[in-house]
C-alpha cells in the first residue's frame, strides 16, 4: 500500500448550519495520507463532528471541497462513500437496530448485494476482530455499553472500508472499555486502514495516535505530531484542551533533573525516571539543588 | 436548613430490575452528609447509574423492580415519597442528555423545572440566566436544544437541574462528552455550589484526576456492592483495589505505582500534579 498517497483532502471547507446561520467550519484545509492514524481534538462546538459528517457525505460543504479516495463528496452518493469510509457514531444506540449481533453486522454487506459466502466471511472476521464471538446471537441493546460500541465497530468493519472514522468512541466507556476500543483502532491501523478518532480523552489519544489535528471555533489551530501538539499547552488552552496529566508533570519538572520535557504515557515517564536513577546510582554525579 | 434534612442514608439496600433475578445493587449501607461532594466510581455495570436513580426515586417508582431496605433523603423514605416530592430535593443530570432534553428552546428547557415547582416568574428568569451563565450557555437562550453539540447538550442538562436549586445534586457521568477544560469547569462549578450553598453532590464519574482534586469522598461500587469508601487519597493509594477493579486513577498515581513496583517509591503516594512534582524531584535528587 502506498504510504504517501492522500486519501482525504479537505480544501477550504466551510459549513453553515441553518436556520441560525451557525458557521461551524470556517475554511478548513488539511490532508490525511493512506494508513495514517490521526486524532482530532478541540473544545465542544469546535466543529469536529461537523467535519466528520462532511467526510462521510452526510453533510455537503457550504463551500470548498472534500475529496475522499479521489471522489468529490458533492458528486458521490453517501452509499458509494460508505464502501470507502466507515463511520462509528458517538452514541452506539443511535445506530443499532437489528435483532442479533450477527444480523447487525451483516446488514451493511447485505446491502452491497454480496454473495452469501462473502457476507458470512466478512461478518466472521469483523466479529472476531472485535471479540464479540460469544454475543453473536444476542440482542444488541441487551449488551453492556462497551460491547454495544464494539457491535457498531464490527458492523462498520464488515463494510471493509479503507477509512474508519470514530466519533468519540470511548464516551461513557470505563477504563477497560476505552483501551479495548483503542486497541481495535490500533489494530486496524496496523492492518493498513486509515483511522480518524475524535475524542476528548487526552491520555488515550496521547497513547495511541501519532498525529493530531486541533480544532478551535471552526478552524484548525494545530496540525502536527502528537508530541509537538502536547508540547504547546498555551495554544491548546485556547481550545479548552489540557495535555494529559503525565505530560503536564513532565513539563513541570525542573529541566535540571535531566528528564525529557515531553512524555505521552505513564510508562514513558516512568521509564525515563527509572533510567535516570540507574544512571545516577552507577555513575554518581554531584546533585545540584533544584 | 435543618442539619438532618439532606442526609442520605442507605440501610441495607438491594435492588433488581423487573423481570430479572440478579440484584444490581446489593446490601448497600452508607451515609452521605449534608455538604459532602461524593464521587461514585466503578466499572461499567457496577450499578452506578442505578445508584444515582435511587436518589430521586426513579428507582424503584418509575422503573419498577424490587427494592429491599430503605433509603432516606432528608429524613424522607424514598419508597413512601413520590418522585415529584423527591424532585424538589434531588436534582439529577443523566449521562445521555438527549434522554432528558425535550423542549424547543434552551430557555424553556431550563425554565421547565422551576415552572413546575411554581416559582415566581421573575425568579425563574433570574435562575435561568444564572444557570446558563454557570454552564457557559449565555446567548443560546433561543436556540433549539437539538441544534447544540453533544457537550453543549450536556451542559444544558446540568443548567436545567441547577435551576431547581436542589439540596442534593446527582450527576451521572455528566461530563463524559465535555472537553478537558469544560470537565474541570463543571467540577469547579459543582464544587462552588457545594461550598456556597452547602449543596450535597453525588457524582458518578470515571475522571480520577478531577475526583482527586475536587471530591471529599469516594465510593467504589463493584458488581452492585460497595467495596471501598474513603478520601480520594485513601482510595487512590489502595493499589490492591486497582488490581481487582479497572478504574482510572490519576496518571500521577499510576506513575507512583509504576515506580513503586520497581522499588523506587515516590514519597507519600501523590494524587495531584504538585505532589507528584515534589515527589519526583525528591526521588531523583535523593538517588545519589
Amino acid at each position: 500500500m502506498n504510504g504517501h498517497e492522500i486519501t482525504i483532502a479537505v480544501e477550504n471547507l466551510e459549513y453553515i448550519y441553518q436556520p441560525h446561520s451557525v458557521k461551524a467550519l470556517k475554511g478548513v484545509s488539511f490532508t490525511v495520507r493512506r494508513g495514517e492514524f490521526v486524532g482530532i481534538i478541540g473544545q465542544n462546538g469546535a466543529g469536529k463532528t461537523t467535519l466528520l459528517k462532511n467526510i462521510v457525505g452526510l453533510l455537503l460543504p457550504t463551500s470548498g471541497r472534500v475529496i475522499v479516495d479521489g471522489l468529490d463528496t458533492r458528486q458521490t452518493t453517501v452509499a458509494e462513500l460508505a464502501t470507502r469510509v466507515g463511520f462509528v457514531l458517538q452514541n452506539p444506540d443511535q445506530q443499532l437496530f437489528a435483532q442479533t449481533v450477527g444480523e447487525e453486522v451483516a446488514f451493511g454487506p447485505c446491502n452491497l448485494e454480496l454473495a452469501e459466502k462473502e457476507i458470512k466471511e466478512r461478518v466472521d472476521v469483523a466479529i472476531a476482530m472485535t471479540g464479540l464471538e460469544e454475543f453473536r446471537h444476542e440482542f444488541p441493546p441487551a449488551l453492556s455499553k462497551g460491547d454495544r460500541a464494539k457491535v457498531v465497530i464490527a458492523s462498520v468493519l464488515a463494510m471493509q472500508p479503507e477509512i474508519i472514522i470514530l466519533d468519540e468512541p470511548t464516551t461513557g466507556q470505563d477504563y477497560k472499555g476505552c483501551h479495548q476500543i483503542m486497541r481495535i483502532a490500533r489494530q486496524l491501523h496496523r492492518e493498513g486502514h486509515t483511522v480518524l478518532v475524535v475524542t476528548h480523552d487526552m491520555p488515550l489519544i496521547a497513547e495511541y495516535t501519532k498525529h493530531i489535528i486541533v480544532f478551535r471555533q471552526g478552524k484548525i489551530l494545530l496540525n502536527d505530531t502528537t508530541a509537538a501538539v502536547f508540547s504547546q499547552p498555551e495554544i491548546l488552552r485556547r481550545t479548552h484542551v489540557t495535555p494529559p496529566q503525565i505530560t503536564q508533570l513532565a513539563q513541570a519538572l525542573p529541566r535540571e533533573l535531566g528528564l525529557p520535557a515531553c512524555a505521552l504515557t505513564v510508562e514513558q515517564l516512568g521509564q525515563s525516571i527509572v533510567e535516570r536513577i540507574h544512571k545516577r546510582r552507577h555513575a554518581p554525579v554531584r546533585y545540584r539543588e533544584v | 436548613m435543618d442539619q438532618r434534612e439532606s442526609h442520605v442514608i442507605f440501610n441495607d439496600v438491594s435492588y433488581r430490575y423487573p423481570n430479572t433475578r440478579r440484584y444490581v445493587l446489593k446490601h448497600l449501607n452508607l451515609m452521605i452528609h449534608k455538604g459532602e461532594f461524593v464521587a461514585v466510581l466503578g466499572e461499567n455495570g457496577a450499578g452506578k447509574s442505578t445508584f444515582c436513580q435511587t436518589l430521586n426515586g426513579v428507582v424503584p417508582h418509575s422503573r419498577g423492580g424490587q427494592m429491599r431496605g430503605q433509603i432516606a433523603i432528608g429524613g424522607q423514605n424514598t419508597q413512601e415519597a413520590t418522585v415529584a416530592e423527591l424532585a424538589q430535593k434531588v436534582g439529577i443530570v443523566l449521562e445521555d442528555p438527549e434522554a432528558q432534553l425535550f423542549t424547543t428552546s434552551v430557555l424553556s428547557e431550563v425554565a421547565f423545572g422551576p415552572e413546575n415547582l411554581g416559582v415566581d416568574p421573575k425568579e425563574i428568569l433570574r435562575r435561568v440566566h444564572w444557570a446558563l451563565e454557570v454552564v457557559r450557555l449565555t446567548g443560546y437562550e433561543n436556540h433549539a436544544p437539538t441544534t447544540l453539540s453533544g457537550g453543549q447538550k450536556q451542559r444544558l442538562a446540568i443548567a436545567a437541574a441547577l435551576a431547581m436549586r436542589p439540596d442534593v445534586l446527582v450527576l451521572d457521568e455528566a461530563t463524559s462528552q465535555l472537553d478537558p477544560m469544560g470537565t474541570v469547569e463543571v467540577f469547579s462549578v459543582v464544587r462552588e455550589l457545594n461550598k456556597q450553598y452547602g449543596m450535597t453532590i453525588v457524582m458518578a464519574t470515571n475522571k480520577g484526576e478531577q475526583v482527586a482534586q475536587f471530591c471529599n469522598r469516594v465510593l467504589i461500587l463493584h458488581r452492585g456492592e460497595l467495596v471501598a469508601q474513603g478520601t480520594p487519597r485513601e482510595i487512590f493509594a489502595d493499589t490492591g483495589l486497582f488490581q481487582r477493579i479497572m478504574i482510572r486513577a490519576p496518571q500521577v498515581s499510576q506513575l507512583a505505582v509504576y515506580l513503586a513496583e520497581r522499588e523506587m517509591p515516590l514519597a507519600d503516594l501523590p494524587i495531584t500534579l504538585d505532589e507528584a512534582r515534589r515527589g519526583t524531584v525528591q526521588l531523583i535528587g535523593g538517588s545519589d
